[in-house]
């Protein structure tokens, strides 16, 4: 399977150069761009590691994507994604985010049903390689 | 407009003899007013019968939906009633349009309840609509002042949170409404929600008539929806959601449905405007309290939106909709089947995610709005549009927007699935173009074209609607541009 998390997941894999310029993009808009990466990719895992913290003053594309390189090649068989951050009163929120590096292999997600009176199901979604291996030796 | 008769009498002797005055006279019409940034402001369309002024039809405004009765009564004396006046304070003629006036009305903050849309409805739209000196009679616009504003929850969840919480940024939602929307039995209707959201969309959504008949009852619709958007989740590594209608015929019957949306983990779900303010605030409150998404289906609002000389605009609607507290609200798609001009559209668009709306006449927005840090409303396009037209949505509405296309899904040539991972590649297709700096307006079905070599579903989705246009005037227009269509 491929994890479709973030904005550009149903696209081909984006080049460097075309990461560059949605890192452009953001900078433009005065957003700060982050790194961030894991190897527990459940949809509702919200805390992905911080490859350092956000780029608040790093307002160069060409710096972004170094720290990008140097993220991958620490961590090739996890996943990375690119975050943007607005502090603009009444957003405060991240403005894009999509995946820019991921495992060669994808096992998935498991659907536990534990089902209840009246057909009722309690649904779990369960990480196949989060279950099989302790975090840092999953992918 | 100053003749003697609209002057308002002074001399109390006078003004509180037994009788009947014209509402100019007894002080509803005043000229010379400021409006204080406390009053509630209203702009009526209004159209007089043959013969009678325009500043008394708009004194009779004011005094109708405020403290006024046809004859003079003199118990007012026993009130501050000069303040409990509304008070007509701007009358001009409405643009090309002969017979028309705009009136502007000013409203006391302590006419109103605090946190009661039913109450404000109750007066501004209570009785004048059927007054019998006007033909017709519109309103337009309100301003809601900040203290009232604040007196309101707003959105249960609100734009920012509905994101973080489906961990999706930077581009439009996409949802589909099942279809057909009737018949279906619960294991077929959960098929396609499944399909729809595998295939790549956020939501999948019930129609606004989808209630509990006897093709599928409302547990089996809500224990197979859930199943799907479950698996399609498992599948995707996504959150996603199906807006579960709990719209039902009593509040304990909704408050029931509500619960088992929520003890199943929906993230969403949906009421219909036709249940009604009271019923709105009140599910708003649950919703607040159990992190669900509320979704505003606008059924109905044609009835009384539509027509440009008599009712009450989508503008003041999505305003009270606002302040009710609604997270998702259909606001129009400029493109698609259903009414609307782009930029009367766009006006909507405003007044959900503003955090403050500024004056701005050609898309309808007649005063300036404070939000006062109320939450934003992610609108909703749906109706009649499909991913050919992705350009145009995200070049007219930008980002915060739910992008619904139905039958642009389910009517896919290659089957659900496919219709729903076109939408996905073209809209991210578009929001990349966007973010490089690319002129989607001009550029856009060359962009897709050349994202559907490597995409057969969006080839297909282009061959089969890439000529599909609903080109009509539209009914609800500016004043203050030429009409324009969209293409």
């Amino acid at each position: 399977m491929r994890v479709t998390q973030g904005t550009f997941s149903f696209l081909p894999e984006l080049t460097d150069e075309q990461i560059k310029r949605q890192i452009e993009y953001c900078l433009d808009k005065g957003w700060a761009v982050a790194i961030e990466y894991t190897d527990d990719p459940h949809p509702r895992n919200t805390f992905w590691e911080m490859y350092g913290a956000p780029m608040f003053d790093l307002r160069d594309a060409a710096g972004i994507i170094q720290e990008l390189a140097a993220c991958r090649k620490t961590f090739p068989q996890y996943y990375v994604r690119v975050t943007a951050f607005d502090s603009t009163h009444g957003v405060e929120s991240i403005t894009l985010a999509f995946i820019v590096n991921r495992p060669a292999n994808e096992p998935g997600f498991r659907l536990v049903r534990q089902e209840e009176p009246g057909r009722t199901v309690r649904y779990t979604i369960e990480s196949y390689a989060v279950a099989a291996k302790p975090e840092g030796a999953r992918y | 407009m100053g003749a003697v008769e609209n002057i308002q009498i002074t001399d109390a002797k006078r003004r509180y003899s037994a009788g009947v005055l014209k509402y100019a006279q007894m002080g509803y019409w005043d000229g010379d007013y400021e409006p204080k940034e406390t009053d509630l402001l209203a702009l009526f369309r209004i159209t007089p019968q043959e013969g009678v002024d325009p500043v008394e039809a708009a004194a009779a405004v004011a005094g109708e939906s405020s403290t006024a009765t046809w004859t003079v009564v003199w118990t007012d004396r026993l009130t501050a009633c000069d303040m409990y006046r509304a008070k007509a304070y701007r009358v001009e003629p409405v643009p090309n349009q002969s017979g028309q006036y705009f009136c502007y009305v000013a409203y006391d903050l302590s006419l109103f309840e605090e946190g009661s849309i039913a109450n404000l409805t109750a007066s501004i739209i209570g009785n004048v609509f059927s007054f019998k000196p006007l033909k017709a009679a519109r309103l337009e616009d309100m301003r809601l002042p900040v203290a009232y504003v604040k007196t309101f929850r707003g959105p249960p969840t609100g734009i920012i949170v509905e994101r973080e919480r489906l961990d999706k940024y930077g581009r439009p939602l996409l949802g589909a409404t099942v279809k057909p929307k009737l018949g279906l039995s619960g294991r077929n209707y959960g098929r396609v929600v499944y399909e729809a959201l595998k295939g790549g969309l956020d939501f999948t959504k019930d129609d606004e008539n989808i209630n509990s008949q006897p093709f599928m009852h409302w547990r089996d619709r809500f224990l197979y929806c859930m199943e799907g958007v479950y698996r399609a989740s498992a599948a995707s590594g996504e959150v996603k959601g199906h807006y579960l209608n709990i719209t039902a015929g009593t509040m304990e019957e909704m408050y029931r449905r509500a619960e088992l949306a929520r003890e199943l983990g929906s993230v969403v779900m949906m009421v219909d405007l036709i249940i009604g303010w009271t019923a709105i605030q009140s599910i708003s409150n649950w919703a607040r309290e159990n992190d669900m998404i509320l979704h505003m289906h606008r059924a109905g609002h044609g009835t009384y939106t539509r027509q440009k000389s008599h009712g009450v605009s989508f503008r003041v609607v999505a305003k009270w909709l606002r302040l009710a507290g609604v997270d998702h609200l259909h606001a129009g798609t400029a493109v698609g089947k259903l009414e609307g001009d782009p930029m009367t559209v766009q006006g909507y668009y405003n007044i959900c995610r503003d955090a403050k709306t500024e004056i701005d006449l050609p898309r309808g927005i007649f005063f300036e709005q404070d939000w006062g840090a109320l939450r934003k409303v992610m609108p909703v396009a749906s109706g009649g549009i499909h991913a050919a037209q992705m350009h145009q949505l995200l070049d007219l509405f930008g980002d915060d927007v739910v992008l619904q296309f139905g039958g642009g899904t389910i009517g896919h040539p290659m089957g659900i699935q496919a219709g729903a991972e076109a939408n996905r590649v073209a809209l991210e297709t578009m929001v990349l173009a966007r973010n490089e700096g690319r002129d989607i307006r001009n550029e856009g079905l060359e962009i897709l074209r050349t994202a559907a070599k490597s995409c057969q579903p969006l080839r297909a989705a282009l061959d089969t609607w890439g000529k599909v246009s609903f080109n009509y005037t539209s009914t609800d227009t500016s004043d203050f541009v030429p009409t324009a269509s969209v293409a």
